[in-house]
């Protein structure tokens, strides 16, 4: 049997794909600005005992672009609505990176939609040291290369990316790129408004989670999505020798955490 | 026929060896910016559109880039209003205000009128999407390119031919008093012309809107391709596109022996020409071509644009994942260290006389230098002809010559050939004023059997 699904349902006034697989309570599962990577080891781990719902982003993949989704914030908004739509609220969430992003923007516009909420080096906020990576104004190679610290020591990395890509998989990444340009183009990857708005999130256990070396989203960032998140009970968790994708770069490390703060 | 003359402005004390260092032009730091140079230059610059202007060309071509040695133009407009003062009888032909970066449409529509009004009705304005170093400078979302391009060029003919006061409330542009006082001289609005390098989408825009299309150097074959789509569109639009719908942009070098023009035209490869203007990430940032013509790119051999635009960037684009991967091109060589500035300056030169062969560029004396020519205008049969000067370090002295020597023998000769050919120029008649009947035939505008004449282009020469 296969582990997972995709299907296209129609929610919040639109077509969208989600992937599903496992068991369990229902986890949302928010995927990066590349788009959803592939059934990897961590998704088949967590699907063990949870549920994972992955929607397919609006404009990635099989799910149309949603043209007056013009910024993170309007995107949280229509995930707010998939969740009432789908009738799964309140649900525990991982963004990675945009995911986690836009995680926050679902946390400020209703925090009680979730149960838990655990980011992955999400930008959205302004790096008060360093910069976010423009990611835009750089070859998808090298943008890739600079997701991990080490790709030597990440086996999965090289499984996904190391080798030539199809036209197919190239395109792929180019629709991904061209939405978060779309909608992330200006600022750079951030939202001036987030910090001000999250001091509003209330009764939500959040958990950080950063690589010290994170070359696209500084660790910077984490100290002030904590800062942003004082009246709620925030955690920050930084891995030594890792970049952008803790998920894959420290596979081990980064499930026991996330086992430990959903259970 | 239309003649222009046409540079890009380059700042041609830029050090070669930034440039390949740099791997483009575009992003070599301005700390190597030199303003008395940049003032002197400027001003010899118009200087020799005032010359141009006198040796016979009928028009002067300016365009706009920013950030970028290549070319000083960074506000054309600027230039552009200066010439409608100092240059008497030649149309100033601007190809193109870069729309998608343009922030302020209703200014640009009053900059526009102004040059117009003081020019006393010269004034070509074009437009263009910009190159993709342009998005990156000017902070325009390249995901919004077209649709920005689609909304600005509306926007400004609607100041120039809408009653005022208005309102304009659009996806991207909104403006609650609309009411330029500044209005064309030319009525009802300044002709337009459109440049373009590979985008079959702006030639079939240009088509619809009877916008003549002026062809940045693209090799004769998909040059010939594109403009029967022009005919083709133009026939489903209900009218008859001929020779005055149409443009070609030829880089050329003159100089009074053969010899001396090869050893000065060299000059057109300096830095690696065009093909080097930005590096790949530059070129293409995200959702700047269309999905169609990523599509496109992304499966084609080979493909080439004026500004390096090339399927081969958009490769590199995607090849470059892993530490160890072994590349064959220079530009990723020469970032990784394994090839020296000296050997990639010996690579881009190597190919001058190729260059050459394929009509990249034109360089000699008028005597070998026309019978190129009229090859040319036998293939495409085009209304306007841009005769762009040589890049690189020429001296202002061999520039002003070359200008001589087309002024005195290029253009004369052209004429002669044009008028044997037929070809009608955007003045002498009327883009689109000729209505077609479906289902009956139009004559051709490219002759496919002169094209078997020409030499065909080795697209890894990239000048």
């Amino acid at each position: 049997m296969a582990e997972w699904t995709e299907e296209i349902t129609h929610v919040a006034g639109t077509d969208l794909a989600i992937i599903k697989g496992g068991t369990g309570k229902p986890l949302l599962i928010l995927h990066e600005e590349l788009g959803h990577p592939g059934w990897l080891s961590y998704h088949q781990a967590l699907a063990k005992d949870r549920t994972l719902i992955i929607p397919i982003q609006p404009g990635f993949g099989k799910s149309p672009r949603v043209e007056i989704i013009r910024n993170f914030h309007e995107l949280g908004l229509f995930y707010s609505w998939v969740l009432r739509d789908l009738d799964l609220a309140p649900i525990d969430v991982i963004g990675f990176s945009t995911g986690g992003w836009t995680a926050a923007e679902m946390a400020v516009a209703n925090a009680k939609q979730f149960r838990k909420m655990v980011l992955v080096a999400p930008p959205g906020i302004k790096a008060p040291e360093g910069d976010i990576m423009d990611v835009f104004a750089v070859t998808i190679g090298t943008q890739l290369n600079a997701t991990v610290y080490n790709a030597d020591a990440t086996p999965e990395f090289r499984k996904l990316y190391g080798g030539e890509r199809t036209p197919e998989q190239f395109e792929a990444f180019e629709d991904a790129r061209t939405e978060t340009a779309r909608i992330a183009w200006d600022p750079i990857l951030h939202n001036p408004s987030l910090p001000y708005f999250l001091q509003g999130v209330k009764g939500l256990p959040t958990q950080l989670v950063w690589g010290k070396n994170d070359a696209v989203v500084p660790v910077s960032a984490c100290g002030a999505y904590q800062t942003a998140l004082k009246n709620t009970d925030v955690k920050a968790s930084v891995f030594d020798d890792c970049g952008h994708r803790p998920e894959i770069e420290k596979p081990e490390a980064f499930l026991k955490l996330i086992r430990e703060f959903l259970a | 026929m239309h003649i222009m003359y046409f540079t890009e402005r380059p700042y041609r004390d830029v050090p070669e060896d930034e440039v390949i260092k740099n791997r483009s032009f575009f992003g070599v730091p301005n700390t190597f910016y030199d303003a008395q140079v940049g003032a002197r230059l400027y001003n010899e610059y118009l200087d020799e559109d005032v010359y141009a202007e006198e040796v016979g060309f009928d028009a002067i071509m300016l365009n706009e880039h920013h950030g970028n040695p290549f070319c000083m133009g960074a506000v054309m407009n600027v230039e552009a209003a200066i010439l409608a003062r100092i240059t008497k009888k030649a149309r100033i032909v601007l190809l193109g205000n870069p729309l998608p970066v343009v922030k302020n449409p209703v200014r640009l529509a009053e900059e526009l009128a102004e040059i117009d009004l003081i020019s006393k009705g010269r004034l070509v304005p074009g437009w263009v999407r910009g190159a993709g170093s342009e998005q990156i400078f000017n902070q325009a979302n390249p995901a919004y390119n077209r649709e920005y391009f689609n909304e600005a060029h509306d926007l400004v003919i609607a100041c120039w031919t809408k009653p005022g006061p208005f309102r304009w409330e659009g996806k991207h542009f909104n403006f609650r008093y609309v009411n330029p006082w500044a209005l064309p001289y030319q009525k009802p609005r300044p002709p337009i012309w459109i440049p373009g390098v590979i985008s079959a989408e702006t030639v079939v825009w240009c088509a619809q809107h009877k916008y003549p299309y002026i062809g940045l150097g693209t090799a004769l074959q998909s040059t010939v391709e594109l403009w029967s789509l022009y005919q083709k569109t133009a026939a489903d639009e209900g009218y008859v596109a001929g020779s005055e719908n149409f443009g070609y942009l030829q880089q050329i070098h003159l100089a009074d022996t053969e010899e001396e023009a090869q050893e000065q035209g060299r000059a057109a490869l300096f830095g690696g020409g065009a093909a080097n203007f930005s590096r790949p990430e530059h070129t293409l940032p995200p959702g700047y071509n269309s999905k169609e013509a990523t599509r496109r790119l992304a499966r084609q051999a080979t493909d080439y644009g004026f500004l390096g635009i090339t399927s081969e960037k958009l490769k590199e684009q995607r090849e470059d994942v892993g530490s160890s991967k072994e590349k064959s091109d220079t530009r990723e060589r020469l970032r990784k260290g394994q090839v020296s500035i000296e050997e990639a300056k010996r690579k881009i030169y190597a190919n001058y006389q190729k260059a050459q062969d394929g009509l990249q560029i034109i360089i000699g004396t008028p005597k070998t230098v026309i019978p190129k020519l009229k090859l040319i205008l036998e293939v495409l049969h085009p209304g306007v002809l841009g005769l762009f000067q040589a890049q690189g370090p020429l001296t202002t002295q061999q520039r002003m010559n070359s200008i001589r020597l087309m002024g005195q023998e290029v253009l004369p000769a052209v004429r002669e050939i044009a008028k044997g050919l037929g070809i009608r120029d955007p003045f002498e008649r009327e883009p689109g004023s000729r209505p077609y009947t479906h289902g009956t035939s139009y004559e051709a505008i490219v002759d496919l059997e002169a094209l078997k004449r020409a030499p065909k282009r080795d697209e890894s020469v990239r000048v």
